[in-house]
């Protein structure tokens, strides 16, 4: 055994500056989390989806009954959204930023609100609300009450308390909290064109991080992608869910999955699957993220009834 | 006595369920105070979004003491029975009495119960308050949900505030221990506050920048939104639900005006309100003119350090939202209608009734139909074309000159219309706001040119919606809308899709009540019978074609193939929505029961000349003998000379009259009848002699008035009978001895039934 060499201390960093920098913004809400809640601060799922509820530290940890604090950002395609890098406010790529606490502490609100003054908003010069908005999601045979939290009128944050996942009660019940992060910074920024955001403190716009990609990928979203090849991909994405769930590895079905609801949105945005067929994709989507959800949860059960004694599933 | 307040603080409550969770509170507070024996009396009940408060004043310090007996079983019952009772009541057996009751001695439990304390009392009800306080949707939250049985409530509940004359009441509901402190506002006074009393609560919140009466905040934000607009010269659109809304969502209401930018008002005025309403929750207001000015009010819930700043916010994002709203304006005005309406092919209408494309194709015909058939009329045409029809509903747009001046011209209109109509669905402004289905329509023809009465007509061939709505009275726009209802009436019978007890879910209810106000308001003599599957099926077709359809045999009775007739279902219709105009019902069966009449205001004309009749005293008495004579006949359980008249028992014999299988036998014996009338066999008495006389006279002379449609003359000439028929009912033996007599009697008062049944059923009329 080599002891470790010793390491030079760290060179003492300017501080953060979330109201003038998207990723100082950031680093502040993981310092923030990291800190306050012992969250873990995880980096975003490798895989495209549409929101960061997708990404499994929020789905699969919200069944069974650990504790489990956890947050990241996660990157979300919403294909139809794109305009092109020529809309202010519209992308079809955008991060999101997910805090999940399970169980839901009694001072979440407290927390949530602290965090927003972390990040620079205060409630006295900023009118702020907990205006009711519940949360369902039919794909993840999931959901949850709770708020939009308003900003001066700006919808900055979606707060979830979950209430079913994947079809079974959560017990215990986890707290969400999904940070529009874009339309965020643009408030304590004070931009009207998500392009202008100071991405860094060092002079980078988010355009010179995202226009291109949003220009390319807009129309490749609409115009580009082949049809023939994501028809084909749904259907291999729901077969292999199909052969994962036979091998009970229900992590891997999940995953497939999430990649056949985001190949289903390619294909609404390349606008061939009609009224009628909308319905039976989605209800396709839908079986395929339950059962996986179901298996996960029938999977891990023995082990969560031995840890926790008394707790079961239903 | 003493006042109680209770508190139960969560985190934030909608709005929408603060009014309901009142009166649940107050349900079952009284609940609790009524099983417990005390009166409530006056209750103060408020809310904001973090509490619901209760002030109980003037409670007794305890119950009253009561002192309550049980009977037993009699002396000498088996010990397991005495010993049950005793268990049952919570006494030992020395304490049971033995008392004679009817000569046998039997126990008796006395249970005294003490009076108890007001507070014991309370700190009982609170918990069982919370637990079974019923809310629209309610959650689970925290450690302890951990199984599903933990306490439920709206949001987290985190705190109980329970003071009785300014003490304590001591209780707990899952962990959570009632005391004294609340908080304040979350961000004025996020310190913990001690409520000393009832009577200090409201202060002591109001200090703490929380006004806990929600009237009052409602007041200060209907006043100060007014006041605000006032201030910057315009007038506020008022909105009481947007009130009720924002009280509901702040406890330190301030109302802020903002302005967004002028280049907007090109968006309609009702996009534009409903953006500001439906997404914000803002007030808009109007400028002197009446115009929708560029201004908007939200109601904060701070007092801010610096107001511009929160309302320099919400300026920006309506403004996003009013970019939404104007890119979808301009967006949706860059195809014509008629290329969206090709998209309705793409949705379905209802699996078994096709898209609504198909249903767009049925309502064209079929508006197109109901002007060929002049059932829906051009306006008359006057000399000097200044002043085309001029309604309510259009005078927002300016009265225009109506180029619908033949029939041809009507039905041509009317066609392009239907087939616009619901072109607006596959906007996507419509898509954003469901609720500007019509509107948007209306918007996009006249921008397209149209002619006004087409983009009125789409604009407004929605209405009626519901009792109260406008009712439109354009041609153009009455075809549409007459259209649009009988299709979507016609199919779903067709397919069997009626209406069950409280289940509409293709709204026929109010499609049908629509139906009848668009005849009724226009005067349209339009036969209800014709609406067939085949009407829309057939066309194009006469109106003669229409009786001679699939059911053809049995329009005349009204009578569809498959159990309750869309004309039964107008008749249930037509009477729910009379008896609101106070129009009885059993008079609407009277005219109904005749068979035939499916002529909705001719139908009306009628029952108002029979309410107007009935309620006379010649009425009342004609009922009357009317009465008599039809209960003589069914005694006799006659047949009448036609004997060919099909009887059932409980109908009248008469009842087929109306049926035109039966009509030519009728007629037939009927004139064989007053043929044998008029050469009497025998010398009838004069009382007789007087009905037959006033009979003659007044029967015709109804028939032909009901036939001109004079129903009043028709009620006029019954008012001749009344006096005949009480002096023969005085005067004459109907049961004579001879049979011959006995014969023509009851025959005569069949042809007095008769006359009466050809103005209505009166056997239907109640009194």
């Amino acid at each position: 055994m080599n002891t470790p060499p010793v390491l030079t201390p760290p060179p003492s960093f300017p501080a953060r500056d979330p109201a003038r920098s998207f990723q100082d913004m950031i680093l502040t809400l993981h310092d923030f989390w990291s800190h306050e809640a012992g969250c873990v601060i995880l980096q975003p799922y490798d895989m495209r989806m549409g929101a960061g509820t997708f990404h499994t530290a929020t789905t699969l940890r919200a069944l069974g009954p650990e504790p489990w604090n956890a947050a990241f950002v996660q990157p979300c395609r919403r294909p139809t959204d794109g305009r092109y890098g020529e809309n202010p406010n519209r992308l079809q790529h955008y991060y999101q930023y997910q805090v999940i606490l399970k169980p839901s502490p009694s001072d979440i609100q407290e927390l949530y609100l602290k965090s927003l003054g972390a990040i620079g908003i205060d409630p006295l010069t900023h009118d702020i609300r907990f205006v009711e908005d519940d949360w369902e999601s039919p794909t993840l045979g999931a959901w949850g009450l709770g708020w939009e939290v308003w900003c001066d009128g700006m919808e900055v944050t979606q707060f979830t308390y979950f209430q079913q996942m994947g079809g079974f009660d959560c017990k215990p019940v986890a707290g969400e909290l999904t940070y529009g992060l874009e339309r965020l910074a643009m408030y304590i920024q004070g931009v009207d064109n998500v392009y202008d955001l100071a991405f860094n403190s060092a002079g980078t716009t988010y355009g010179d991080v995202f226009l291109e990609n949003e220009r390319q990928m807009s129309k490749w979203n609409f115009e580009v992608a082949d049809t023939d090849a994501l028809f084909d991909l749904f259907a291999k994405a729901e077969a292999e869910c199909r052969n994962a769930l036979g091998a009970g590895v229900p992590i891997a079905a999940y995953e497939q999955a999430v990649e056949a609801s985001h190949v289903f949105n390619l294909l609404q945005a390349r606008g061939v699957i009609s009224v009628q067929e909308r319905a039976s994709y989605m209800g396709r989507v839908r079986d395929l993220a339950r059962s996986s959800c179901e298996a996960f949860a029938a999977k891990m059960t023995p082990e969560w009834e031995a840890k926790y004694p008394g707790w079961s599933l239903v | 006595m003493a006042d109680f307040l209770l508190e139960l603080r969560s985190e934030e409550i909608p709005a929408r369920m603060q009014a309901g969770a009142r009166a649940e509170l107050e349900k079952l507070f009284r609940r609790e105070l009524d099983a417990a024996g005390v009166r409530a009396g006056d209750l103060t009940i408020w809310s904001t979004p973090r509490r619901l408060a209760l002030i109980a004043r003037g409670l007794p310090l305890a119950t009253e003491a009561v002192s309550e007996e049980a009977k037993g079983p009699p002396e000498g019952a088996p010990d397991a029975a005495i010993d049950g009772f005793c268990k049952k009541n919570g006494v030992t057996r020395d304490q049971l009495e033995l008392r004679d009751v009817k000569g046998r001695m039997t126990f008796f439990a006395v249970i005294e119960q003490p009076g108890r304390a007001m507070a014991d009392v309370l700190g009982a009800a609170i918990p069982a308050i919370i637990r079974d306080f019923s809310w629209p949707k309610s959650m689970r939250w925290g450690a302890a949900s951990v199984t599903t049985d933990s306490l439920r409530w709206v949001r987290p509940l985190s705190g109980i505030v329970a003071l009785l004359d300014g003490e304590v009441v001591p209780c707990e509901v899952a962990g959570i221990v009632a005391g004294a402190v609340t908080k304040g506002h979350r961000f004025h006074h996020a310190s913990e506050i001690t409520i000393a009393s009832a009577e200090d609560y409201a202060p002591t919140l109001r200090a703490a920048h929380v006004i806990v009466d929600n009237e009052e905040r409602a007041a200060m934000i209907r006043d100060g939104a007014a006041k605000a607009a006032a201030a910057a010269g315009l007038t506020l659109v008022a909105d009481e639900g947007l009130v009720i809304e924002n009280a509901g969502l702040t406890e330190w209401p301030v109302p802020l005006l903002g302005r967004f930018d002028e280049t907007f008002l090109d968006v309609p005025p009702e996009v534009i309100q409903l953006t500001a309403r439906v997404n914000q929750k803002y007030f808009v207001c109007e400028s002197s003119d009446g115009t929708l000015a560029n201004a908007f009010v939200c109601t904060a819930n701070i007092d801010p350090l610096d107001a511009a700043v929160v309302v320099d916010g919400n300026r920006k994002v309506l403004a996003a939202r009013l970019s939404d709203a104007r890119f979808f304006w301009e967006q949706d005005q860059k195809t014509p209608l008629a290329i969206h309406a090709e998209k309705l092919a793409r949705i379905t209408f209802h699996e078994k009734l096709g898209t609504v494309a198909d249903k767009v194709e049925r309502v064209a015909k079929l508006a197109r139909w109901l002007c060929e058939e002049e059932i829906v009329q051009p306006p008359s045409v006057c000399p000097e074309p200044v002043e085309g029809p001029h309604f309510s509903s259009e005078e927002k747009n300016g009265a225009s000159t109506s180029s619908a001046r033949t029939v041809e011209e009507l039905a041509k209109m009317a066609e392009q219309a239907a087939r616009l109509c619901k072109a607006d669905l596959v906007t996507e402004m419509v898509g954003e706001f469901p609720e500007l289905q019509g509107l948007m329509g209306g918007y996009y023809a006249a921008k397209e040119g149209l002619p006004q009465e087409v983009s009125d007509a789409i604009r407004d061939h929605y209405k009626p919606i519901g009792q109260g709505d406008d009712v439109p009275t354009a041609p153009v726009t009455v075809a549409v809308s007459l259209a649009d209802k009988l299709d979507t009436l016609v199919q779903f019978f067709a397919i069997d899709e009626k209406p069950t007890g409280s289940k509409d879910p293709f709204a026929l209810r109010r499609a049908a009540l629509s139906v009848i106000r668009l005849l009724e308001i226009n005067g349209l003599r339009f036969p209800l019978n014709s609406v067939r599957p085949e009407l829309v099926e057939g066309l194009p077709f006469s109106s003669g074609a229409v009786h001679e359809g699939k059911y053809g045999a049995s329009t005349s009775s009204a009578r569809t193939v498959e159990g309750t007739s869309l004309l039964d279902f107008f008749a249930d219709r037509l009477k729910v929505q009379q008896r609101e105009a106070g129009v009885r019902h059993d008079l609407i069966d009277a005219v109904f029961a005749l068979g035939g009449e499916d002529d909705l205001v001719r139908l009306l004309a009628r029952v108002h000349a029979l309410q107007a009749f009935v309620t006379t005293q010649d009425g009342a008495n004609l009922l009357a003998g009317y009465k008599r004579a039809a209960n003589i006949l069914k005694k006799e359980d006659w047949r009448g000379i036609e004997g060919e008249v099909p009887h059932t028992g409980e109908e009248d014999p008469l009842a087929g009259v109306d049926d035109p299988d039966l009509a030519p036998v009728i007629a037939a014996k009927m004139a064989e009848r007053h043929a044998a009338e008029t050469h009497l066999s025998y010398t009838p008495e004069p009382a007789e002699k007087a009905l037959i006389d006033a009979l003659a006279a007044a029967a015709p002379r109804a028939a032909e008035a009901v036939e001109a449609e004079r129903f009043a003359d028709a009620m006029a000439a019954l008012a001749t009978l009344r006096a005949p028929i009480d002096r023969f009912f005085e005067e004459v033996i109907v049961n004579a001895d001879e049979a011959n007599k006995r014969a023509a009697r009851l025959a005569l008062l069949a042809a007095f039934r008769d006359a009466v049944h050809r103005v209505a059923d009166f056997s239907r009329i109640e009194g």
